[in-house]
């Protein structure tokens, strides 16, 4: 049976829905003076799907997911979200609209216990304004509890019951992977952005933060863009696969096509000048 | 032994999220309330008051404003002295313009005005950091005690150039001026001090809090994650200039009396409650009350002990008393530099353990 992924919507070999456009990027182009760090790229991402960007070091990964978390601003090109262009934003109003993202170097507030930090990921369900938050009796102190209901969810769901109360500077690398993750969950994003979840971890702690990222995506039905270096997982676990290289893309489809696209066999194992 | 959560069980979330988790910490919380409020008023005197109750109630609230700001968001503010005398001349004002309201209005509004000059001059804060920003802080000090001293509008064409409080009651009780009982002036300045840290204790550990929070530990991540950083650092001016303002106004229209700005919220006002922020801890309310009863109780401690104890004369006691504090600090902060707060929390943590060592 072959599936029609141009198709409004389809449903995958594993039985998950996958749907209509959600972000779709139009002729990307970022440049940082004379640096073209991404050149003209374009490609989609859908409802309920794992999508992989992949390409080696310097390819432009991460200025991808900035410029799609908003930190970074296109010279050229559109992003289009759930149907319609984004105009200019700043990050927080990026994140307003449903993304959540993760960091390629752990970005958490050390300062802070874990149950804080992942909080601190609902902030956008939360309105209860300074005069009401001074008092906290009424609406804030309403808003807080039903808020540490839905973060209790992730925490359980992460399986990082036992360290709730911990400060995060002293937790260990992966533990702390894991906790940036639950408060991009604790969002509830519509689009969740992963740089390197597994950068730096053992064989184990890979095999976890896969299971945790299916999981994710099977009962949440969250959408992911993820970067990842270990062609295995990312072979196994997405949907479709974006290769870049130097700024441009030179392949776009699911795991075999990509594995079997010779400009990025040529990409990752080079090519022979002669 | 005695000190621990076991078996006090947490079956919702609102008990686990109250500010003291452990039943003792909670009963001493409670009496220290109760010989606050009705006890200690029968007992004070004017000794009491003066040097050690009234400076103590002021400057605590004065360091809580700035560790919201300095301890909990991470913007450094050497302006504290300047937001101080906002308050305090804007209290003038105020009580001068509508002697028919009541005072504690007043302190309110003054602590407003405050909070509206404190954003104003929190905005450089959008683009500088760190040194730089204190340094910018640094200039609002200077400017604002500049700006009472020149511009005589705000002493009322006072000869002396100083303002002084009248006479002002609440419920009939005179809180202000000479004639004030030495219980009046503890009460309000307690009242104003619980309500101040009651509203910080409520902002630091809801969003606002972790917004703060967030800014001060990695402010890209807190912008991507979807913390707006003008309305997070404004919001900490705000409120911290707002308990600072009050700070002032207290301090003038109740402690002392009369003022001056450069005399009395000079640059060293700045330095004393930036001090007693770092000694008793940054990001911590526990913190800036310890902080600010060191200050406050060395230097009267160490003069009792030096002239009253041991005889020395005063000038030569008052000399040492300077390099002792400043020694205390210096090696204190060596030790712990987290401050009174760290080490009341190790305290606690080890109580925990008592009797065993793990």
């Amino acid at each position: 049976m072959t599936t029609d992924m141009n198709a409004d919507s389809y449903v995958t070999a594993d039985g998950r829905t996958i749907g209509p456009v959600v972000m779709d990027l139009k002729n990307i182009t970022l440049r940082f003076g004379g640096v073209v760090a991404i050149k003209d790229i374009s490609f989609n991402i859908r409802e309920g799907e794992i999508r992989a960007i992949i390409g080696p070091n310097g390819a432009g990964k991460s200025s991808m997911l900035n410029v799609i978390s908003g930190f970074y601003k296109p010279q050229e090109g559109e992003v289009w979200f759930r149907g319609s262009k984004r105009p200019q934003m700043r990050p927080y109003q990026v994140a307003q609209q449903g993304l959540a993202r993760t960091f390629q170097n752990i970005a958490l507030f050390d300062g802070m216990t874990v149950l804080d930090n992942i909080m601190t990921g609902r902030l956008n369900k939360m309105n209860a304004n300074l005069l009401q938050q001074a008092i906290w009796k009424g609406k804030a102190e309403k808003e807080e509890l039903e808020n540490r209901e839905a973060c209790e969810k992730v925490i359980d769901f992460l399986e990082i019951q036992h360290i709730r109360k911990t400060p995060v500077g002293r937790l260990p690398y992966g533990l702390k992977k894991r906790v940036e993750l639950a408060r991009a969950l604790a969002a509830e994003p519509s689009l969740l952005l992963l740089d390197e979840p597994m950068a730096g971890m053992n064989v184990e702690e890979k095999e976890d933060m896969s299971r945790f990222i299916l999981d994710m995506n099977d009962e949440f039905g969250t959408t992911i863009a993820l970067i990842e270096h270990d062609m295995g997982v990312v072979m196994d676990l997405s949907d479709r696969v974006v290769v870049m290289d130097y700024g441009k893309k030179i392949g776009d489809g699911t795991p075999d096509e990509v594995r079997n696209n010779q400009d990025v066999i040529d990409a990752y194992l080079g090519v022979s000048h002669d | 032994m005695f000190y621990r959560e076991a078996g006090d069980f947490k079956t919702s979330y609102r008990d686990d999220n109250q500010t003291f988790p452990i039943r003792l910490d909670r009963a001493g919380y409670w009496i220290v309330l109760f010989v606050a409020f009705c006890v200690i008023p029968f007992f004070v005197n004017d000794y009491w008051v003066n040097s050690i109750f009234a400076p103590f109630f002021i400057y605590a609230i004065a360091a809580l404003g700035l560790n919201i700001l300095t301890g909990y968001a991470g913007q450094v503010s050497l302006g504290t002295g300047g937001f101080m005398a906002v308050g305090a001349y804007a209290c003038y004002k105020l009580m001068v313009a509508f002697p028919d309201i009541n005072i504690v209005f007043h302190v309110l509004i003054a602590g407003g005005i405050t909070a509206a000059v404190g954003v104003a001059f929190g905005l450089p804060s959008l683009r500088i950091k760190g040194f730089y920003l204190a340094v910018a802080t640094l200039a609002a000090q200077f400017f604002l005690v500049w700006l009472f001293n020149k511009v005589a509008w705000f002493y009322n064409y006072s000869a002396s150039g100083q303002i002084n409080a009248p006479e002002r009651t609440v419920f009939g009780i005179i809180v202000t001026g000479p004639n004030t009982e030495a219980w009046a002036k503890y009460m309000i300045c307690l009242v104003f001090l619980v309500g101040v840290a009651w509203v910080a204790r409520n902002l630091t550990r809801g969003m606002t809090g972790r917004k703060w929070m967030g800014i001060r530990d990695m402010d890209i991540a807190a912008e991507i994650i979807g913390v707006n950083p003008l309305m997070a650092k404004m919001s900490a001016f705000a409120v911290s200039s707002f308990f600072v303002g009050i700070a002032g106004a207290l301090f003038f229209a109740v402690y002392l009396g009369a003022a001056e700005a450069g005399e009395s919220f000079g640059i060293t006002k700045s330095f004393l409650v930036l001090f007693m922020v770092i000694i008793g801890g940054l990001g911590s309310i526990f913190g800036s009350f310890a902080g600010a009863a060191f200050m406050v109780l060395m230097p009267v401690l160490l003069k009792n002990v030096l002239v009253g104890t041991m005889g020395w004369p005063t000038e030569i006691a008052a000399e040492l008393e300077f390099i002792i504090v400043g020694g205390l600090i210096v090696i204190f902060l060596i030790l712990e530099p987290h401050g009174l707060a760290q080490l009341w929390r190790l305290t606690k943590e080890k109580l925990r353990l008592w009797p065993f060592p793990h």
